[in-house]
């Protein structure tokens, strides 16, 4: 196909829809019953921050005991479980995908395809407060009588609903189980909005290969969460039944503290099945986005075209969906058949395959870039050195039989922080540093984003990677004192005290970024409307930052790829993508 | 230049703090060696993966950092290259896959001479089930479980008369003799996990789990629960003595078996 | 696992087949200007409304398999599994489900034409037979209930009262979608609005009932 040539100056102006739908009438309309995508990604992005911080301060006491058990009474062994859960199951859920599809996919899907808003924006809103209360049932599982669950994030029958766990008998397992039933249903009013509006809504000539890769990784991961997140409603709604009205599906008949229970025949493993078939694809559902967004943070940056697009694209599309058939790999030392033990140690070791691939294509990027060391490029620096670590340590516990010794350890612990704790809020970071002027107008700033790139990349570095060697030595994970253990040298009690020193300290740099975030809303450098002269579409709004409606009278056209960085014989070292070709080569 | 200094510190510090450090698993203690060499393989080729990855990215931020009159080549792809790297990490991912498949086919195929233990996980202790005479053990349900049957075995069962129980002490094992470990759990999952032996299956109550291991060093090991089982799980301990065999025998008689147990109660 | 694992090869089979038409192997770094007549280069003609409701049913399609999904494996991992008595009004609901279907494509077919009455009744008939089904399967609880299988009798009673309480609160979201329908109808909304609404209202009636037939089928088979 020919498109470089045409009537291009013959173009009618996009259709303008009725615009007045963008005026909201008053204060409330436009800041809190919200329904600008802009405005629902920022009251997603600040709920997920603050609950986030919740289980950064859960982090930090549990690493307190850990680190230096016995000398904090404060920490008992049931709070510590609570703990360890409710800061597993927020971070995962409430934090990184609420944050990746419900703040960033609001705020940049609409800008990026060249949308007004996203198509349904009376479910979009619904979205975020049925979100805010799915957060608020989850903090008030703390105040419930018994407190939150402490059955770890996996929430494994039959423990989470007996009494030998804390929540298990009072309130903790069912405000958990029901705040997740809720999050699920809020997400897919969302999630309906993110794919159909990428569908419906791009703007006129951005095909789907002119897209850029963050939006790809937003919407196949919207795509797998829509089918993955069911599972997980299936596993409350059952375990739910099973504790309330003491059902049978994942209870099996069982002698608690010496007292017969009435279940019956039920099977645990079910419960494992139908959480795994939605938590790897959780993985994903998290990393995609990431992937996505730091292929545009790099190429940004380093002022060059992404390396290898259409692999990117496919790699995004073949990892989505080889995800949906490795979720077994979390299940080899669960008595499940071990012949499943082969089709998934195999499909799970393919899947390394399109996601090294993508891993070159960054290194490639930068190879032969011409490398601005900006915040955000630091940081995407950093998430493909954790990443690769936290992937390859992947691959010891994919392949089956290695995951014997390691499976429960420490070991574990690590791999998945890195890969999908440190690496994915590393990608956040530099995205926040990256969109913060369109979304205030104003730079973050320079010298307190460094000192918190700093303290977080090499402390999170010094957290986790040492960590994998405890889990080595043999050390469980889930355990609130490794206590007396004959092959647990004392030197690892030291290692353990300086690993929950780096949290603390990584944990505090944090307060830097907070208090830069809030300092630059005022103070900030005015940053114009395109500071990284960036070629995607949300950086050519002819507002900064963009009111209801994004776009003005005229709704953009897209000319070209996103990636138009330093094409020889441009005038400037990149082409925005509604540029048109006959004034390219100004 | 901090930061190519700081990325072959990573890679460099993380090199040698592998090699340097004094954590490392502790010596193994049965037949699973090869699991150690799948392990080792796997290190070697991920460390080798991870070291090259960062030193690359080290050397792009060196030579195509951002200066006056630098300015970025234009290449949106280069298919050879591509295919010879995702040619390259495949090669890699099979030399990780065919070991690693190879040992689990023998780890989960279960030599005919192996006599059977059973282990049983409870909130929060361990029990153990050795065979008697006849080096069978008998039948058993949940249902079955009371005070004094804490097994749930089934007293009509002849098999499971002269069943050995060992109620929260130490399971004693024969030195090279390969045992098949049953597992169960009367609660809650549990897992028995002793490091030295490198084998661990969890235990799931409803169902009986397995994993096979010959012990190849006398002593005393620790064992830890590995599954998450409520507020006691890393106070969950055990012990296994590994003997040798003339000492185990003659342990095993002394010990009292279920019907003895039964007609003691009544 | 497999009914879920069947399900997502059929969605899979579809985003392929979508895919394979959006032009995955351009080089677009190549293709500079607006590719006005191209295939697959902007959105479809398709409403948002109608791609959204399919996406939708796609979502409750898998929820549902999971239910399935879960009621086999539950079925065949272990030997307590009682069959449960299946309440001969099953059948008459499944009939009425049926009725309600056809009410509201007769509905759609007459917004198609434009026969404003022809909608208020299709939609009428729709609506109140769902409403008959929804009281139906109330009784069939009730029946199943005296033959004394309560919640948790037995697995296969369980399932029974979990998954017709899935499909009926489904068609209870839809019968509200159904109420605003014909409140619109009634206030004499624009035929193009009238049209999408009752289309919209048809397809996910027609998707409930497929999906309670094979429920039912997998209730029979338990």
């Amino acid at each position: 196909m020919s498109t470089a040539s045409g009537p291009l100056d013959g173009i009618p102006a996009a259709e303008v829809p009725d615009v007045e739908l963008y005026h909201p009438k008053s204060w409330l309309t436009k800041y809190v019953f919200s329904q600008d995508a802009k405005i629902i990604g920022i009251q997603y992005s600040l709920t997920a921050t603050s609950i986030g911080l919740v289980a950064l301060v859960l982090s930090w006491l549990m690493r307190l005991q850990l680190g230096f058990p016995g000398t904090f009474d404060f920490i008992t062994p049931a709070e510590y479980y609570q703990f360890i859960t409710m800061h597993g199951m927020i971070m995962v859920v409430y934090l990184l995908t609420a944050l990746f599809l419900g703040g960033f996919g609001n705020y940049l899907i609409p800008l990026m395809i060249g949308a007004r808003d996203m198509v349904f924006p009376y479910a979009n809103m619904l979205s975020y407060w049925i979100y805010l209360l799915a957060v608020l049932v989850l903090v008030a599982s703390f105040f419930a009588p018994g407190g939150p669950t402490g059955a770890g994030w996996t929430l494994y029958p039959p423990q989470a609903i007996l009494s030998g766990t804390p929540g298990g008998q009072d309130w903790g397992i069912i405000l958990m189980l029901a705040s997740l039933m809720l999050f699920i249903i809020g997400f897919t009013m969302g999630g309906l909005n993110y794919v159909v509006t990428v569908l419906q809504a791009r703007a006129r000539g951005m095909t789907l290969m002119r897209m850029p890769l963050t939006v790809w990784g937003i919407f196949t991961a919207t795509v797998m969460a829509l089918l993955a997140f069911p599972a997980l409603f299936v596993s409350a709604v059952m375990m739910l039944l099973d504790r309330l009205l003491g059902t049978s599906f994942f209870m099996p008949a069982l002698v608690e503290m010496g007292q017969r229970l009435n279940h019956e025949g039920g099977s645990p493993l079910l419960f494992q099945h139908l959480f795994w078939f939605f938590g790897h694809p959780e993985v994903y559902i998290v990393a995609l986005p990431a992937f996505g967004i730091v292929s545009d943070l790099i190429s940004t940056h380093a002022r060059r075209n992404i390396f290898g697009y259409r692999m990117m694209v496919w790699a995004i599309v073949i990892i989505g969906a080889l995800s949906f058939v490795v979720w077994a790999h979390h299940m080899y030392v669960s008595g499940m058949n071990p012949y499943f033990g082969f089709f998934f140690a195999t499909t799970t070791l393919i899947i390394a395959v399109p996601t090294a691939i993508k891993v070159y294509n960054w290194l490639l990027t930068l190879w032969r870039g011409n490398i601005h060391l900006t915040v955000p490029m630091l940081f995407a620096l950093a998430f493909i050195v954790t990443f690769v670590n936290g992937g390859l340590t992947g691959l010891f516990l994919g392949n089956v039989v290695v995951d014997v010794p390691l499976s429960d350890t420490m070991f574990v612990v690590a791999h998945f922080h890195m890969v999908m704790g440190v690496a994915p809020i590393f990608v956040i970071f530099g995205a926040i540093y990256h969109w913060y002027p369109k979304i205030t107008g104003r730079m973050l700033n320079e010298a307190m984003g460094r000192l918190h790139f700093w303290v977080s990349f090499l402390g999170a570095y010094l957290i986790f990677f040492p960590m994998h060697y405890i889990g080595l030595l043999g050390v469980p994970r889930r355990y609130y004192e490794i206590g007396e253990t004959a092959f647990v040298p004392a030197s690892a009690a030291t290692l353990n005290a300086f690993i929950s020193v780096m949290a603390l300290i990584v944990g505090a740099a944090q307060i830097v970024f907070l208090f830069n975030l809030a300092w630059s809303l005022r103070r900030g450098r005015p940053a114009g409307p395109n500071p990284w002269n960036a070629t995607t579409l949300e950086w050519q709004t002819p507002e900064t930052p963009p009111p209801h409606g994004n776009w003005g009278k005229e709704l953009p056209v897209v000319y070209r790829w996103p990636y138009d960085y330093s094409v020889p014989g441009a005038a400037q070292d990149f082409i925005p993508q509604n540029h048109p070709p006959a004034r390219a080569a100004e | 230049m901090p930061v190519v200094i700081a990325l072959v510190l990573v890679a460099v510090g993380s090199v040698a703090f592998h090699l340097l450090s004094p954590w490392w698993w502790t010596p193994i203690a049965s037949n699973w060696g090869y699991i150690d060499t799948t392990l080792i393989i796997t290190f070697w080729i991920t460390g080798i993966a991870f070291t090259a990855v960062v030193l690359f990215m080290a050397y792009c931020v060196l030579r195509f950092r951002a200066r006056p009159g630098h300015k970025a080549e234009h290449e949106p792809e280069n298919k050879r290259l591509e295919w010879w790297l995702t040619i390259g990490t495949a090669v890699g991912v099979g030399a990780l896959l065919a070991p690693g498949l190879i040992v689990w086919h023998s780890f989960i195929t279960v030599p005919a001479e192996a006599t059977e233990v059973e282990i049983v996980g409870q909130q929060w202790q361990w029990s153990y089930r050795l065979p008697g005479r006849d080096g069978r053990l008998g039948t058993v349900s949940a249902r079955l479980i009371g005070p004094d049957n804490p097994l749930g075995i089934d007293p009509a069962d002849p098999a499971g008369q002269d069943d050995v129980i060992v109620e929260g002490g130490e399971l004693r094992l024969p030195i090279g003799r390969p045992v098949k470990v049953l597992l169960r759990a009367i609660d809650v999952l549990h897992n028995f996990y002793v490091p030295e032996f490198r084998a661990k299956m969890d235990m799931v109550p409803g169902q009986v789990t397995f994993f096979w291991f010959t012990p190849t060093r006398t002593g005393t090991f620790e064992a830890l629960c590995a599954e998450l089982c409520g507020l006691g799980h890393p106070v969950m301990r055990g012990r296994v003595v590994v003997v040798e065999e003339a000492e185990y025998h003659a342990w095993l008689e002394h010990q009292a078996t279920f019907s003895r147990r039964l007609a003691a109660v009544r | 696992m497999s009914a879920i694992l069947i399900y997502l090869a059929l969605i899979g089979s579809v985003v392929a087949w979508w895919l394979s038409r959006q032009r995955l192997m351009a080089k677009p770094w190549l293709e500079v200007g607006v590719p006005v007549d191209a295939p697959g280069m902007g959105a479809s003609g398709i409403p948002p409304a109608r791609l959204g409701l399919w996406v939708f049913i796609a979502v409750v399609g898998a929820l549902l398999t999971l239910f399935i999904s879960a009621y086999l494996m539950r079925m065949h991992m272990s030997d307590d599994w009682r069959s449960l008595p299946t309440p001969p009004v099953l059948w008459f609901n499944t009939a009425l489900l049926a009725f309600s279907s056809i009410g509201l494509h007769r509905a759609q077919m007459a917004a198609r034409i434009g026969w404003r009455e022809g909608i208020a009744v299709g939609l009428a008939a729709g609506g109140l037979s769902a409403l008959a089904f929804l009281a139906g399967q109330y009784l069939a609880w009730r029946q199943v209930m005296e033959e004394g299988f309560g919640v948790a009798t037995n697995p296969s009673s369980s399932f029974f009262y979990l998954i017709t309480a899935v499909h009926g609160l489904h068609l209870v979201g839809g019968v509200v979608a159904l109420g605003k329908t014909a409140y619109r109808t009634a206030r004499g909304a624009p035929l193009a609005q009238l049209r999408l609404a009752t289309e919209l209202c048809a397809t996910y009636w027609h998707f409930l009932l497929v999906a309670w037939i094979v429920l039912f089928g997998l209730l029979l088979h338990g």
